[in-house]
C-alpha cells in the first residue's frame, strides 16, 4: 500500500463483522450491522477531527508551496521556446518508443519505459 | 463620468486593523517569506499580493495571507482584469476581484494598463495596448466600471512595453492623464517600467517623468530588469522581476520622491525569488532614499497630512 | 484607421509561423519581430512554467525537456481559459490520453488527475471535517438514512493503474522499481486540515464514498458497495472517511441536519 505525505494507513480487518450478520435478501446490511460498523471505527482509530487544536506544530508555518501562481514577470527574452516550433512528428520521437523498461515490475512490454523520454529540442 | 467617493475607512466589524499605506518600503508577498516576515525584527512597510493567486475559495494560501494582514498593510494587486480588453472586462473575474478586497480589506486596490485575456483565453502576460481616443474610452470606462463594483477608486499601473502600434496617436503620459482625470482612480508608477519602456521606445526617462502626472501617484514600484538586444542589435529591456534594482532605476526613483515626496514603494521580486534578507536589503534602500528625500520633496508633506 | 485586433495579436502570440499581428511596429522604424517575441516568449514560458508546477510528477515521469515540449502543443491546443492559473490544466490528463508519444505510458493521464485534483483540494473552500462524535450521536437505528455532506477538497479519482504508487513515488523523488503499474489503484485526495492529503483506497471504498458523496444514504451506499465487493471492510472505510476528513457533515433527516461543531 502507498502512502502520501501524511501517511496514514487504513485500518485493514474487521472483516469478520459482516459474516455474522443475516443479510436478508434486499438488503445485506441493517441497521445494527452499521452502527456496529460505526462504532468500531469510531473506537478503533485516531482522527485529526477529534483533536481541537492538533498539530501546534504546524500551525505556524506558512511555507505554502502555490503551484500556478500569477506572477507579474517578464522572463525569457526573445530567444526562448515562444518562437520555435515543437515537432513531435519527426525522427526524434523514435528514440523514445526505442526506450526500454527498466523501472517497474510489468507484465509484457507494453508499458514502456519509466525511464525520462528524451527528444531533440528544435533550435 | 463622476469621480468615486474616497475610500472611507473600514467600520467596527472589520476583521482587521484598518492600516493605510505607510510611506515606506513595502515587498511583494512570496509564499516562502512568509515565515521569515512573521518574525523578522525588521517590521517592513507593507505587504503586497497578486489578487489573482488569492481567488482561490480557502485553503493555506488564505491561511497564511490572514495572518499576513493581521500584522501588515497590504496591498492588492491585480495581473488579470484585462482593462484594455476590446471584449470588456469580465464580470466574473471583477467579481471574483471584489471578493478578495472585501476579504482582505486591503489598504490599496492596483491593476494594470494592460491587456491579457480575449475569447481566445487567458495569455498570462500585460499585453500593450495602443494609445488613442478609442483605447482611452475603452479604459476609462472598464476602470469606472471596477470602481463602482469595488466601491473605490483603484491605482492604474504605467506598462513596460516592446513593441509600438501604427494606431498610436497619444503619448503614454498624456494617455494615462486623461484615463485618471476621466476615471478618478490614482496612479501607480513603476519606475524600472519607466526606464525600461523609455530605453525600449527611445524616450528620455526624465521627460517621461516630467510628463507624468506626480501627483497622483499613490504608489511606487521597483524591479529588476533584464537586457536583451532588439532587431537591430540594440539594447532592448525585459521587465523580469528576477534581480536587484539597476542603479539607473535608484537613481531615477531618487528623481521621483525628491519630486513628489515619500511614497509608499514596493519591491517586486518574481522570479529566481532570493531569500528573504534580500529582499529586504532592497526594501531597506528604498527606505534609506524615503527618509533622506520625502521630508523636503517639491510636493511636500502630503502625504503625512493625509 | 484599423482598430489593433487583439484576435490576431492573441493568435500570433501562440503560433510563431504567423506574421506580426496588423499595426505591431518598432519604434521610430525599428523592426518589430525580435520585440514581439518577448511576448511570445512570456507567454508560452510562463505558461509551460504553470503547467511544470502543476503537474511536476508527470513532468518528472517523462523528463522535463519532453514534458515542456509537450507542455507548448497542450497550450497551443488549449490556452487557459481563466485568468486563474492554479486552475489551469483542466484538460491536460484528456490530452496525455489522446498525445500520441505518450502512448505507451497510458498512467500518465491517471497521474495527472491525481496532480490536478491535488491543486484543486489545495484551493478548495475551508471546512471542518466531519468529527466522529457526530457521527457516534446519530440513533442506531436512524444511521441507515443518515446522508453526508462531501468535504469541498474531498476528491476520488480511479485508475486502472498504480496512478496513486506512481503519483506518489514520482512527487516524492522516490523509485518506482517497487511498483506494479499494471495493479488497478484508488486514490482519495483530501484537505481534513491545512495539507492536501492522498491516500491509495482499498476494494470498495471508491464506490462507497462516491455513493455517498453522490447523496445516497448510508445503508443505500454500504449495500451497493458490498454488492459489488463482497470483501469490502465497512469499518475500515468508515474510520478512513473520518480520519481523511471526506466529508463536513452528516444529517439524519433533511429537516435536522447534524453539523459539524
Amino acid at each position: 500500500m502507498v502512502l502520501l505525505p501524511g501517511r496514514k494507513t487504513l485500518v485493514n480487518g474487521f472483516k469478520d463483522t459482516f459474516k455474522e450478520n443475516n443479510m436478508s435478501q434486499k438488503s445485506l446490511i441493517g441497521a445494527s450491522a452499521l452502527a456496529g460498523a460505526v462504532a468500531m471505527a469510531i473506537s478503533g482509530a485516531t482522527f485529526l477531527a477529534s483533536t481541537d487544536g492538533a498539530s501546534a506544530a504546524t500551525e505556524k508555518c506558512y511555507g505554502v508551496a502555490m503551484a500556478g501562481k500569477n506572477d507579474c514577470a517578464a522572463g525569457p527574452g526573445t530567444t526562448c521556446a515562444g518562437t520555435s516550433k515543437v515537432d513531435f512528428q519527426g525522427n526524434a520521437w523514435k528514440n523514445v518508443e526505442a526506450g526500454t523498461c527498466v523501472s517497474m515490475k510489468v507484465d509484457g512490454d507494453r508499458m514502456g519505459s519509466l525511464e525520462p523520454l528524451t527528444r531533440d529540442i528544435p533550435a | 463620468m463622476t469621480r468615486p467617493a474616497p475610500h472611507s475607512p473600514n467600520i467596527g466589524t472589520s476583521r482587521f486593523p484598518d492600516a493605510p499605506l505607510p510611506p515606506r518600503a513595502g515587498a511583494g508577498l512570496k509564499p516562502d517569506h512568509i515565515a521569515a516576515i512573521l518574525t523578522d525584527d525588521y517590521r517592513i512597510g507593507f505587504l503586497e499580493v497578486h489578487a489573482e493567486n488569492y481567488m482561490g475559495d480557502g485553503g493555506p494560501a488564505h491561511r497564511a495571507l490572514a495572518a499576513i494582514r493581521a500584522e501588515f498593510p497590504l496591498s492588492v494587486h491585480g495581473v488579470g482584469l484585462s482593462i484594455g480588453s476590446e471584449g470588456g472586462i469580465s464580470a466574473t473575474h471583477l467579481e471574483r476581484l471584489a471578493r478578495v478586497v472585501e476579504r482582505y480589506e486591503p489598504a490599496m486596490v492596483s491593476e494594470h494598463l494592460a491587456w491579457s485575456s480575449h475569447d481566445a483565453g487567458y495569455f498570462n502576460d500585460l499585453l500593450p495596448v495602443p494609445y488613442n481616443s478609442a483605447s482611452l474610452e475603452r479604459v476609462v470606462s472598464h476602470i469606472v466600471q471596477i470602481q463602482d463594483r469595488l466601491k473605490r477608486p483603484i491605482l492604474l499601473e504605467n506598462p513596460s512595453t516592446y513593441v509600438a502600434f501604427e494606431q498610436t496617436t497619444m503619448s503614454e503620459t498624456d494617455f494615462i492623464r486623461d484615463i485618471a482625470r476621466k476615471s478618478g482612480c490614482g496612479l501607480l508608477l513603476d519606475v524600472n517600467n519607466v526606464f525600461v519602456s523609455a530605453t525600449n521606445h527611445g524616450w528620455k526617462p526624465l521627460h517621461y517623468l516630467r510628463d507624468f502626472p506626480l501627483e497622483l501617484v499613490e504608489e511606487i514600484h521597483l524591479a529588476g530588469h533584464a537586457e536583451d538586444v532588439d532587431d537591430e542589435g540594440d539594447l532592448l529591456l525585459i521587465d523580469a522581476h528576477d534581480r536587484p534594482v539597476a542603479d539607473s532605476v535608484w537613481k531615477l526613483y531618487e528623481t521621483v520622491i525628491s519630486q513628489a515626496g515619500a511614497v509608499p514603494t514596493l519591491i517586486e521580486w518574481d522570479n529566481d525569488v532570493p531569500e528573504w534578507p534580500v529582499l529586504r536589503r532592497e526594501a531597506q534602500l528604498a527606505d534609506a532614499i524615503l527618509d533622506r528625500l520625502g521630508p523636503g520633496s517639491l510636493l511636500g508633506s502630503r502625504h503625512a497630512a493625509e | 484607421m484599423i482598430e489593433m485586433s487583439q484576435r490576431s495579436f492573441g493568435a500570433a502570440l501562440l503560433d510563431p509561423d504567423l506574421p506580426l499581428p496588423d499595426g505591431v511596429i518598432g519604434p521610430r522604424g525599428k523592426g518589430a519581430q525580435k520585440r514581439f517575441a518577448v511576448y511570445r516568449n512570456n507567454v508560452t514560458v510562463s505558461l509551460v512554467n504553470a503547467l511544470g508546477d502543476i503537474f511536476p510528477a508527470v513532468q518528472r515521469l517523462v523528463g522535463e525537456g519532453f514534458f515542456r515540449d509537450m507542455a507548448r502543443v497542450y497550450l497551443s491546443e488549449e490556452p487557459p481559459r481563466s485568468a486563474l492559473l492554479f486552475e489551469y490544466g483542466g484538460g491536460f490528463a484528456a490530452f496525455l490520453d489522446r498525445f500520441e508519444p505518450v502512448s505507451k505510458l497510458p498512467y500518465l493521464s491517471d497521474v495527472a488527475r491525481l496532480e490536478r485534483a491535488w491543486l484543486d483540494a489545495f484551493h478548495a473552500a475551508d471546512a471542518d471535517p466531519l468529527r466522529p462524535e457526530s457521527l457516534g450521536a446519530i440513533p442506531p437505528e436512524s444511521l441507515g438514512e443518515v446522508t453526508f455532506t462531501p468535504h469541498p477538497a474531498a476528491r476520488i479519482v480511479r485508475s486502472k493503474y498504480a496512478a496513486v504508487s506512481i503519483f506518489s513515488a514520482s512527487r516524492e523523488e522516490r523509485p518506482l522499481d517497487h511498483v506494479r503499474p499494471l495493479d488497478p489503484e484508488d486514490g482519495l485526495i483530501t484537505r481534513p486540515r491545512h495539507e492536501v492529503q492522498v491516500r491509495q483506497l482499498p476494494s470498495g471504498a471508491a464506490d462507497f464514498f462516491e455513493a455517498l458523496m453522490a447523496g445516497m444514504t448510508f445503508e443505500e451506499a454500504a449495500n451497493v458497495t458490498l454488492e459489488r465487493h463482497p470483501e469490502f471492510d465497512l469499518p475500515s472505510a468508515i474510520s478512513a472517511m473520518l480520519e481523511a476528513g471526506v466529508f463536513s457533515a452528516c444529517s439524519s433527516s433533511q429537516a435536522n441536519p447534524e453539523h459539524t461543531a
